[in-house]
């Protein structure tokens, strides 16, 4: 006699698979499309801004970056006669971005030093709250307070530097009219790359590691101490960094500066007077009672301005992401 | 027999010190006026200079006979950071005030009730509102949501979940593509579409005139709060027999949804003042246009921006009027975003 023993079932081995789901893959690929739609939208700016500047790329050739004239008239045939050059448009977009990084770049650091050491924990969350809503502010914004508020008490600091600097030729000027001068805008662009530049700066500071701070502070350095021969080294690049993403903004920023700056083709390095240039500005100066041959050149303007901003922005991001590891 | 013992704090402020600060305040508050009153300088700049400059003297005297010399530098490095500071909010005070001062002068009633259609632009105050802007902003707002934010949010998911070998590149794009200035997406919408098919500006184009700009706000901040979500909950969800697809849209955007209310709109602040792309594909209309595919559109900005170029008095109050009520829409929009940040915060922390 023997106990019936059940037959053994054996179940088959499970099938193991690393492959997705049908539905896995779906939402890969369409996610994936969408993350290229970055990459999609700035290359069809840069074709589309191309196709429609081409005949004024063309016919200017690279002229148009190193004229300064730019006119249209028509001679005696009916024939119109294009004259387009970035020139003065491209300098003073770098003067008057320049001025403003002038500025900027001490104030921010110095609230970046004094959030992160020297405020009180009230007064730091306060401050920064404030940075943060500088950056909120509306472009048209900056440009209405510089044109009505600003520039009042700007014209009078510039008659100052006149009066003590007016020996340096950029401080000079063959007309006192200091209204609307690359100065002023550079001024009101200074308000407006401040809260970029201070974030950045804040983050990297925040970011210096604990123990070199600590052991500065064991060595018996005040705070000053820590801060340069601590916190500035290791900080350097982040500032630099964050001054950049400032200069991008600042050559791209439009409404502000035409609401203070007086636009005119002619290349000028003194900063007091009333002259100045501006390429995003003249985009809209023109746009207006623009013809077709116009409409090429703001195009093709457009294409120099993006592909600059773009230059500057990818160096910036390139420093930037280097020094500051979290977040962004 | 218990002792209270009172912890000693050395680093405190003793009465004594804030009798020593006080006093070097009040000195140099007096030498500025003294100065100011004999000397030729004149204004509020001087005054600011002179005080800024005895205090650092004067307090720099009470610092070496407390600190020693060594204490100067580090007494001087906090006076002029906070000099910095002072002078940016100084800017930022000056700004809201304005805005508030004449702002408030041209608003009423009728401003936020009626269109311009029976009113221009020079008419005394009291004519006509700025409606027609507010619902023509509200409109393009609504445009660039209904674009940007799938748009954004899913490049975040791409950047956080899939993790695929193009996230550097594409990470690296997103942040070019924040930097690119609000006049070249005007004048690409304008290039590639308004030159091209026979759509008219319009509070559409308007909106993806927009989008481009509201595309990195989204996705960098989406991202951000996107990392912040515990890897154990997506472990968790995948452990349970979840695909990737039901993890992320049950568990992880769930669990990070105010957020990605956050992100919506920090992008809604950034674009709700933009002027210069709007100047390219909006048009300019006075009255209401509920149709967002044909015919111009008033804005708030564009409104502003009419204003300002009018050049009468009555054209800039207008101005002025138009954006108090955009900044105190961009205000309500930034509170909103941080006590939603903040709340997301302190759940994460517990």
């Amino acid at each position: 006699m023997s106990v019936d023993t059940p037959a053994k079932v054996i179940p088959a081995a499970r099938k193991i698979t690393t492959k997705p789901r049908v539905s896995d893959q779906i939402f890969r690929v369409i996610v994936t499309a969408f993350s290229f739609s970055a990459l999609v939208i700035l290359s069809l700016i840069a074709a589309f801004l191309f196709i429609k500047g081409f005949s004024t790329l063309k016919e200017q050739g690279f002229g148009f970056i190193t004229n300064f004239q730019w006119s249209v008239t028509t001679d005696d045939a009916g024939k119109e006669i294009t004259h387009f050059g970035l020139q003065a448009m491209l300098i003073g977009t770098v003067v008057i971005s320049f001025i403003a990084l002038f500025f900027a770049i001490p104030l921010s650091v110095m609230t970046a030093l004094f959030l992160t050491f020297y405020a009180p924990e009230r007064v730091k969350k306060f401050l920064i709250t404030i940075v943060d809503l500088m950056a909120a502010f509306p472009s048209i914004l900056y440009g209405l307070w510089g044109f009505f508020v600003l520039m009042p008490m700007a014209e009078y600091w510039a008659k100052l530097l006149h009066k003590w600097l007016g020996w340096i030729y950029i401080f000079d000027v063959p007309q006192p009219i200091y209204l609307r001068s690359p100065f002023i805008a550079g001024l009101v662009l200074t308000v407006m790359i401040i809260p970029i530049i201070t974030s950045v700066s804040r983050e990297v500071f925040a970011q210096t590691p604990l123990d070199r701070v600590q052991a500065a502070y064991a060595l018996g350095a005040t705070k000053w101490g820590v801060i340069k021969a601590v916190v500035l080294p290791f900080g350097a690049n982040g500032v630099v960094g964050g001054s950049m993403l400032g200069l991008g903004r600042a050559f791209g920023e439009t409404v502000a500066v035409f609401s203070v700056l007086n636009i005119v083709f002619r290349t000028n390095f003194q900063i007091l007077f009333t002259q100045g240039g501006n390429v995003a500005s003249m985009i809209i100066l023109k746009f207006g009672e623009a013809g077709p041959a116009e409409i090429s050149a703001l195009m093709a303007s457009g294409l120099v301005l993006f592909l600059l901003t773009l230059f500057v922005n990818f160096i910036a991001n390139y420093i930037v992401n280097r020094t500051v590891k979290s977040g962004r | 027999m218990t002792t209270n013992v009172k912890p000693m704090r050395p680093w405190a402020a003793s009465n004594r010190d804030r009798a020593l600060t006080g006093t070097s305040v009040l000195l140099s508050i007096l030498s500025s006026v003294i100065v100011v009153q004999l000397t030729p300088m004149k204004g509020k700049l001087a005054y600011f200079a002179v005080f800024f400059l005895s205090w650092l003297v004067i307090d720099s005297l009470f610092t070496i006979r407390k600190f020693g010399r060594k204490g100067i530098r580090d007494a001087l490095a906090a006076k002029i950071t906070l000099l910095g500071a002072t002078i940016v909010s100084m800017s930022v005070a000056s700004i809201l005030w304005a805005t508030l001062t004449k702002g408030l002068k041209g608003l009423n009633l009728a401003f936020i009730t009626e269109n311009m259609r029976n009113a221009s632009l020079f008419d005394p105050i009291g004519k006509g509102g700025v409606l027609h802007a507010i619902i023509g902003t509200l409109t393009l707002i609504l445009i660039s949501i209904f674009f940007a934010v799938p748009m954004g949010i899913l490049t975040a998911l791409y950047l956080t979940e899939i993790k695929g070998k193009a996230s550097g590149i594409i990470q690296f794009l997103v942040q070019a593509m924040s930097g690119v200035p609000s006049v070249v997406a005007g004048l690409f919408i304008y290039a590639a579409i308004i030159l091209n098919t026979p759509l008219r500006p319009s509070a559409f184009l308007g909106g993806l005139a927009l989008t481009i700009l509201m595309v990195p706000t989204v996705t960098r901040t989406s991202q951000e709060v996107l990392n912040l979500v515990p890897m154990d909950l997506r472990e968790a969800g995948l452990a349970m027999g979840a695909t990737q697809w039901k993890t992320v849209a049950l568990v992880v955007l769930p669990a990070a949804r105010s957020g990605l209310i956050t992100a919506t709109i920090l992008g809604v602040a950034r674009i709700a003042g933009e002027t210069a792309p709007l100047l390219f594909t909006v048009g300019v209309f006075d009255g209401y246009n509920f149709n967002p595919f044909f015919g111009g559109t008033g804005t708030l900005p564009t409104v502003i921006w009419g204003g300002l170029g009018g050049g009468t008095s009555e054209s800039v109050q207008r101005g002025w009027s138009a954006i108090l009520i955009l900044l105190i829409v961009i205000l309500i929009l930034f509170v909103l975003a941080r006590t939603l940040g903040t709340r997301q915060f302190k759940k994460k922390q517990a």
